[in-house]
């Protein structure tokens, strides 16, 4: 087990506010909405970035826009109105620091009752809420802490603006090795408008000592959320990075488009953990986030390992298949998942393993959670290649339906190019049973509390895949999600 | 502190389950300290009886009341009766997966204090009172690390009902065919938790087909219950003469009633 400790960074307005919030003119650092040439090349200068970036931002660009709005993915199970994509803000200046709350008090109470729910302690609240002076310079000192030790280490962890600065020929060597500019739809538009993001270096036969951590949130009303992550473990080396999200409450859909590159050469080990808890909407269906993410792992080198564990709460409509191309012999391929909608939440999420080497192994395990009127679809593929000889998948899909005006589907898609593959594929579908329910009440535990405990049980074998902190933080997110499903 | 006489009082109770009425009429006082046994054939509705008191969902009472410590049941949700202090051992335990049987024990515990002023057990407290517990019913220590009931022998599942029991020490225990698919020496473990558990402030309902766990735990009151009714009360002696006998004997003595 990784060490325990978290280090955590945080990235979108507030953080840019703390790395550069005071080198710009405040005014005229917002965009006018919409996307062209122009803007990606605001972006680009206002990063002050090299040629190398702009030329490839400008080609992802060239190919969005050759491509057309058509080329957005229908093939998912989820519905909602056409985003206009000209009526979005690509680059949102950092707020200046008079307008950022200057404590708690300020913050807003919705927020902060969220976090709550989350338990998330009052340190890192301050951080979240991206609180004035002293919280930020608590978060500076802490984090300066764990640098030093990461740098001891060897380990470069930092916002990916600041990397391309630093380090441009890690980042120009694996950006977009992985998901190319070309990719998809909405992935070739973070590659043009990408906002920021985290990097992460671990270099060979480093076991990273601590667990790396980023929380996103998005931040101005219509503005968009382009993030991008690119994770690299060197020869021998071993990280766990973990991922959370939270989103203040809009009346509007905001638009969050992220891509996640991991590439793990020999012998290496990446475990990528996520928690996502976008703003869903409200009972109505009014608002919430699109959370329309690419997230991709090359497990690149003999014996490399990527492990995908992700729970996913939150977001009016989640889009996200982390999937690992199994390039390396031996290599291993992981993807933990608990999907939770409700109300009118819509989920198409699952993954993708790729088996190119020989005695290449994955495993999928996705827990579907449906309640309201909700519609929760896994959707994975497993392709063995010709040359995968020995490849082993095992899929398990499961469901749980609370309630009977939601919905649940599985589509598995499974290629064997190869006769010595064993593929394994377990699916189930269930409901929260009255028995169960009436047994926990009999002992004195109330029906909301009776319910959770059922539907945290179903999630067990996801949760333990968590690193302890943020299992717990899993398990409360959950709580949070599930109340008034019963009753 | 005198012996309440009516702990609980079943008033002609009828209960119907999709429109087949199940329960025709059902009188019942049970006092504190008294040990009750009904018996009576498949589908008797003795078993119906049990879970209408626990307030399990899908019966209808359409007449009669239950009244617990001087209050009508019949509008309770069933956690607050459970933390009144009324407990039913399942005839058929669920299994849980996923929910470790440790935490549920501490949960159910921990509601049932809280509802009684009390503040919840510390790990340490609760752990050295389930261990006390636990030898009770010789119940194998793995079995609280694992999900409640899940891949538990029949056996097991009874004994972790007991040990619920003696874990939340109620006032009235409801035992639902306890006995029903132990072998001898789980009845004799599973009757010594309920005899342990036994006391003048406790009170106790057995519901059985079968004489044979009532030569472990003996009865006061023994009520013969056929097609929705009681059709015969009496003392232990009840029981050993209907083992004796047999079911159609008090059938016959329904007849016998009717006719004259």
């Amino acid at each position: 087990m990784a060490d325990q400790k978290v280090i955590s960074r945080q990235t979108g307005v507030e953080d840019s506010q703390y790395k550069w919030g005071f080198e710009f003119d405040i005014e005229s650092d917002v965009a006018p909405k919409g996307l062209s040439e122009d803007i990606v090349r605001f972006i680009s200068a206002k990063k002050k970035e090299p040629e190398w970036l702009l030329e490839w931002r400008l080609k992802a660009f060239q190919h969005w826009t050759n491509q057309g709005d058509e080329a957005a993915p229908k093939w998912a199970q989820v519905k909602f109105e056409e985003i206009d994509f000209q009526d979005i803000i690509y680059y949102a200046a950092p707020k200046s620091s008079d307008d950022a709350p200057k404590s708690l008090d300020e913050v807003d109470p919705e927020l902060l009752e969220a976090f709550d729910k989350l338990g998330i302690p009052l340190e890192e609240q301050k951080k979240l809420s991206g609180v004035a002076v002293d919280a930020v310079l608590d978060s500076v000192s802490v984090a300066t802490t764990y640098q030093d030790m990461l740098e001891k280490a060897g380990v470069i962890f930092c916002p990916i603006s600041e990397a391309v600065q630093k380090y441009p020929e890690l980042v120009q060597k694996y950006l977009g090795s992985v998901v190319p500019y070309s990719d998809n739809f909405y992935a070739t538009l973070n590659s043009a408008v990408f906002s920021d993001g985290s990097f992460c270096y671990v270099p060979p036969g480093v076991r990273c000592p601590i667990e790396l951590m980023t929380y996103f949130r998005i931040n101005e009303a219509d503005s968009g959320q382009f993030e991008r992550t690119l994770i690299v473990a060197d020869e021998g080396s071993y990280v766990s990075y973990l991922e959370g999200c939270t989103a203040p409450m809009r009346k509007s859909h905001q638009l969050h488009a992220a891509v996640v590159e991991l590439v793990a050469l020999k012998d290496a080990e990446i475990k990528y953990s996520t928690l996502q808890n976008w703003y869903p909407g409200d009972k109505n269906g009014e608002g919430g986030v699109f959370n329309f993410v690419t997230k991709r792992g090359a497990a690149r080198g003999e014996n490399s390992k990527i492990s995908w564990t992700q729970v996913e709460t939150g977001s009016a409509i989640t889009w996200k298949y982390p999937s690992v191309i199994l390039q390396g012999d031996n290599s291993v391929g992981e993807f933990y998942s608990v999907a939770l909608v409700n109300n009118y939440q819509q989920a198409d999420t699952g993954t993708k393993m790729i088996h190119v080497g020989k005695n290449t192994k994955s495993t999928i395990i996705a827990k579907g959670i449906s309640a309201g009127k909700a519609e929760n679809t896994y959707r994975g593929q497993v392709s063995i290649l010709p040359g995968a000889d020995n490849a082993r998948n095992f899929t398990q899909c499961d469901s749980l339906l609370i309630g009977d005006e939601c919905g649940a589907h599985t589509v598995p898609y499974i290629e064997v190019r190869n006769p010595t593959a064993q593929m394994g594929h377990e699916a189930t579908t269930s409901k929260v049973n009255d028995d169960q329910l009436f047994y926990l009440q009999q002992r004195g535990i109330d029906l909301e509390e009776s319910n959770y405990m059922i539907i945290n049980g179903f999630c067990r074998g996801i949760f333990k895949e968590l690193p302890f902190e943020f299992a717990m933080e899993a398990s409360q997110l959950l709580r949070v999600s599930l109340e008034g499903t019963v009753g | 502190m005198s012996k309440i006489d009516k702990l609980i009082e079943v008033k002609d109770l009828r209960v119907s389950v999709e429109d087949t009425e199940i329960l025709k009429g059902i009188n019942l006082n049970i006092g504190e300290g008294e040990v009750h046994a009904i018996m009576g054939p498949n589908g008797s509705g003795k078993s119906t009886l049990a879970n209408v008191i626990a307030g399990r969902p899908g019966y209808t009472v359409t007449g009669g009341d239950i009244v617990y410590k001087g209050e009508s049941l019949l509008e309770v949700d069933p956690e607050i009766r459970a933390r009144a202090g009324i407990f039913l051992a399942f005839q058929y335990p669920v299994e849980l997966p996923g929910v470790r049987t440790w935490q549920f024990l501490k949960s159910a515990i921990d509601a049932v204090r809280k509802e009684n002023g009390k503040d919840e057990l510390s790990v340490r407290e609760f752990d050295q009172l389930l261990e006390e517990k636990r030898k009770l019913v010789e119940m194998d220590p793995d079995l609280v690390k694992r999900s409640v009931n899940e891949g538990f022998s029949g056996g097991e599942k009874k004994r972790n009902e007991i040990l619920q029991l003696a874990l939340l020490d109620p006032s009235l225990a409801l035992l639902d065919e306890t006995d029903s698919g132990l072998d001898i020496d789980a009845l004799r473990i599973v009757s010594h938790g309920v005899n342990i558990f036994k006391g003048p402030e406790k009170s106790v309902l057995i519901v059985t087909h079968y004489q044979r766990i009532l030569d472990y735990i003996t009865p006061d009151y023994v009520h013969v219950l056929v097609d929705g009714r009681i059709v015969r009360s009496g003392d232990s002696k009840l029981a050993l003469e209907l083992e004796e006998k047999g079911y159609e004997w008090v059938r016959g003595s329904i007849g016998e009633e009717v006719n004259s």
